[in-house]
């Protein structure tokens, strides 16, 4: 009898431990979700700092940006559990926010003291807020992030290429700073023999699956005066979208790909712009700051033979907004643990270390700080990028929006179809249709 | 030649009477054969669980593979057929769900991309199964006359085919670089054009033939196994016989091997277009669509639809469509497939 006692007490410790321990080993765990990029490998090293003083383990999950929005918006849609942490791109923040995916987080920052004040205002408007302009938080900024550029400064500091650039245009050669200068040089370097290779002008963005082309057109479209709407919020697109201004600034786009790209750039985002600079293919190239770091360190490429500028200007300043807010699921398991690494990751010191690793921190406590310009070779253009941002529609339906921007954009610049004003025509009509469909025009 | 011929059919007739004897042998050992299993065999089991019939087994076996396909082939259908007639996104759950009619149908149906991509479908299924077709049927043919090293060249012809798609997307890429790819300095080897100077995938008017090389590179092989049955099972006296009658080797071809070949040709053609009709993996891997939409077969917009836009009331308008004209077409090919069997 005895026996029997003790194996069905022990067959019941079993059970119990069974159907609790992934509930125990959950509440000491938290899983993020974010790209696979050089600044979630920072993100890592940083986050060490939490679990040593929480006690919480962190997981990541990270997820290669050609498939971060599938993968990520099928688990949002799906309900599931895979992250209690999500630092998603600031388009999703209009659907997540209305879909309840992500936890309102307003109450929490007013318990915790957390201002959003004390983040860059560019930031907090376009990683937090929804619907845009009001002080609903969802998010809270993590990484701020721009559309840039750098060049080979070996090359542009050459003397007889700078004595060659002067006497063909009359002027120094130096980093662009209009789109104009940027075709100039880019058209200079565009099959010149360097260190005996074939160069080529400029590695743009031209991917045609997720997000690619819209990011790097835009970096041409903003600066040239493109605008979503004529006045904001009422969806009027028609002369805005399809403006002269717009139809340069895609043309500028098209110019460039056609006259300065390397063969076979038909399909290339952030990993092609990377491989194509650090191969020594270009001579300038455009990326986010968020590679800066890890290319300012590259060994064949980088140190005194890279140069930085933000994207230049036409009619007026402007750059493609990155980066991301952080976001606690609603779905999660670990409400509190969640809130408690945002609550840590909002402290000021975090931040500053944040931005050391590679991060980049958008906390005015380090983009303040006095020496924060000096700080890196980048860290000037990153606050005047912060400055000018625009960021792609935030709308519920981002997604409709993009992928319909992506295929005129594409079949226009890559596969030669129509003009630049049919193809920002046929955007329009696009959107259009989807706003009706949302009940909003 | 007259003893020839008779050599030739008194071989013939001999064969026969052996096959005949051989088959009557065949018929007694297995009619006793049969008379010892059933002796051997127990009673069956379903007759001493009470109140379980032969046929109630049978059903008990057969329900975990039904609940299966009801659950992962017919549910999915009917649910996508409902979600057809509404609003439905799956990234909004939380809104409601509106009945919209035969609207999502429509849109498609009155959808220029939609139908661009059709077309696109179109041209490479039927340049990819013209061209499997002929050149694996032509390997077929070479193998089969059994030369010395028929068997290696028959495994070398076959490797393509047991690569996977990602593997071989992948690597077509790379042999489709203009600066590094070896499709590239091979035809600027043998046509004297830079290499440089050409994009198989970035090329408006090169891209789809990329795609069409590729798959016909792959799947060649698998249309000429299945040619090669249909061959291997043409009867050897039949050209025996053929050749008694004087016939040449074209008329041989065209009277004989073809026309009992056909069945499995068509059958071939049959995978190939169902398989080709949903191409998904390589083209993605290969041009993701592009550039612009040039290469973007309907499976692809298909999956922007439903899971990049999450339209997915659209989508599943659009699933139903493709459904019903893959599953009209193979039927009436089907049918055609049987009437040529039964000639």
């Amino acid at each position: 009898m005895k026996t029997i006692k003790q194996a069905l007490l022990g067959a019941t410790s079993a059970f119990v431990l069974f159907v609790a321990a992934p509930n125990l080993a959950k509440a000491d765990e938290l899983t993020l979700c974010w790209a696979a990029w050089d600044p979630a490998n920072a993100l890592v090293e940083l986050s060490k700092d939490f679990t040593s003083q929480s006690g919480t383990t962190m997981k990541f999950e990270f997820v290669p940006w050609p498939n971060f929005a599938d993968r990520i918006l099928n688990e949002l849609n799906s309900g599931g559990k895979l992250c209690d942490l999500l630092i998603g791109d600031s388009q999703w923040l209009g659907g997540s926010a209305e879909n309840g995916y992500y936890v309102k987080l307003n109450d929490f920052f007013d318990k915790e003291g957390i201002k959003m004040s004390d983040f860059a205002d560019a930031a907090v408007n376009a990683y937090a807020t929804w619907p845009k302009g009001t002080p609903n938080y969802w998010a809270l900024p993590a990484m701020g992030d721009a559309n840039a550029w750098f060049y080979r400064k070996d090359w542009f500091a050459q003397p007889e290429i700078q004595a060659e650039f002067k006497k063909k245009y009359n002027r120094d050669l130096a980093a662009p700073t209009t789109w104009d200068e940027l075709l100039e040089v880019a058209e200079f370097f565009n099959g010149r023999e360097i260190d005996g290779k074939k160069v080529y002008g400029a590695a743009i963005f031209t991917e045609r699956a997720s997000e690619g082309i819209t990011m790097g057109a835009t970096s041409a479209l903003y600066p040239y005066g493109f605008k979503y709407e004529n006045t904001p919020g009422k969806y009027d697109m028609e002369g805005a979208v399809n403006s002269p201004e717009a139809v340069a600034g895609l043309e500028a786009y098209k110019k460039l790909y056609k006259c300065c790209t390397p063969p076979g750039y038909t399909d290339a985002y952030m990993g092609e712009s990377l491989d194509a600079f650090k191969s020594g293919q270009v001579a300038m190239a455009m990326n986010w700051f968020a590679f800066f770091p890890g290319l300012y360190k590259d060994e064949k490429v980088g140190g005194d033979k890279i140069g930085f500028f933000v994207n230049p200007k036409e009619k007026v300043a402007a750059s493609t907004l990155g980066g991301q807010g952080i976001s606690v699921v609603a779905n999660t398991d670990n409400m509190d643990g969640a809130l408690a690494y945002i609550k840590w990751f909002a402290q000021p010191d975090v931040q500053k270390k944040w931005w050391s690793l590679g991060g980049y921190a958008v906390h005015k406590t380090v983009l303040n700080d006095p020496t924060f310009t000096e700080s890196q070779p980048f860290a000037a253009d990153f606050l005047v990028a912060m400055n000018q941002v625009q960021d792609f529609w935030q709308e519920p339906s981002y997604a409709i929006l993009l992928q319909a921007m992506q295929k005129r954009l594409h079949d226009y610049v890559v596969a030669d179809k129509g003009t630049a004003k049919e193809a920002l025509d046929g955007l329009v009509k696009d959107w259009t249709e989807v706003f009706k469909d949302d009940g909003k025009l | 030649m007259t003893a020839r011929i008779r050599k030739r059919t008194g071989q013939f007739f001999r064969m026969r009477r052996f096959k005949t004897q051989v088959k009557s042998v065949t018929h007694t050992s297995s009619t006793i054969l049969g008379e010892a299993v059933a002796r051997a065999t127990p009673v069956p089991i379903a007759s001493r669980i009470r109140g379980l019939s032969d046929r109630s087994m049978a059903w008990l076996f057969i329900t975990p593979a039904i609940a299966l396909l009801l659950a992962v082939n017919i549910f999915p259908l009917i649910w996508a057929i409902y979600l057809s007639f509404t609003n439905f996104r799956a990234n909004r759950p939380n809104a409601a769900l509106e009945n919209v009619g035969l609207s999502n149908y429509s849109r498609v149906l009155n959808d220029p991309n939609i139908w661009q991509a059709m077309q696109t479908t179109a041209h490479f299924v039927f340049w990819t199964i013209l061209l499997q077709t002929l050149i694996g049927f032509s390997l077929a043919y070479l193998i089969d006359r059994k030369f010395r090293g028929h068997a290696f060249w028959t495994t070398i012809i076959l490797v393509p085919m047991m690569l996977s798609p990602a593997v071989v997307g992948n690597f077509w890429r790379f042999l489709y670089q203009p600066q590094i790819g070896l499709f590239n300095h091979i035809v600027s080897f043998l046509t004297g054009i830079p290499p440089s100077s050409f994009e198989m995938l970035g090329s408006v008017r090169l891209s789809p033939w990329a795609i069409i090389i590729v798959d016909t590179w792959m799947w060649t092989p698998y249309v000429m196994l299945i040619c090669l049955a249909g061959l291997r099972s043409i009867p050897d006296y039949i050209y025996e016989a053929a050749e008694v009658d004087r016939a040449s080797l074209w008329r041989q071809f065209w009277s004989i091997t073809l026309p009992m070949a056909l069945p499995f040709i068509m059958l071939a053609v049959l995978f190939r277009g169902i398989e080709n009709f949903k191409m998904f993996d390589m083209v993605t891997l290969l041009t993701g669509g592009g550039p612009g939409s040039t290469t973007e077969v309907a499976s692809i917009t298909l999956k922007r639809e439903a899971f990049e836009s999450w339209r997915t009331g659209r989508a599943s308008a659009f699933a139903i469509i493709l459904f019903v004209a893959v599953f009209g077409l193979a039927n009436i090919y089907v049918k055609a497939l049987n009437k040529v069997k039964q000639r």
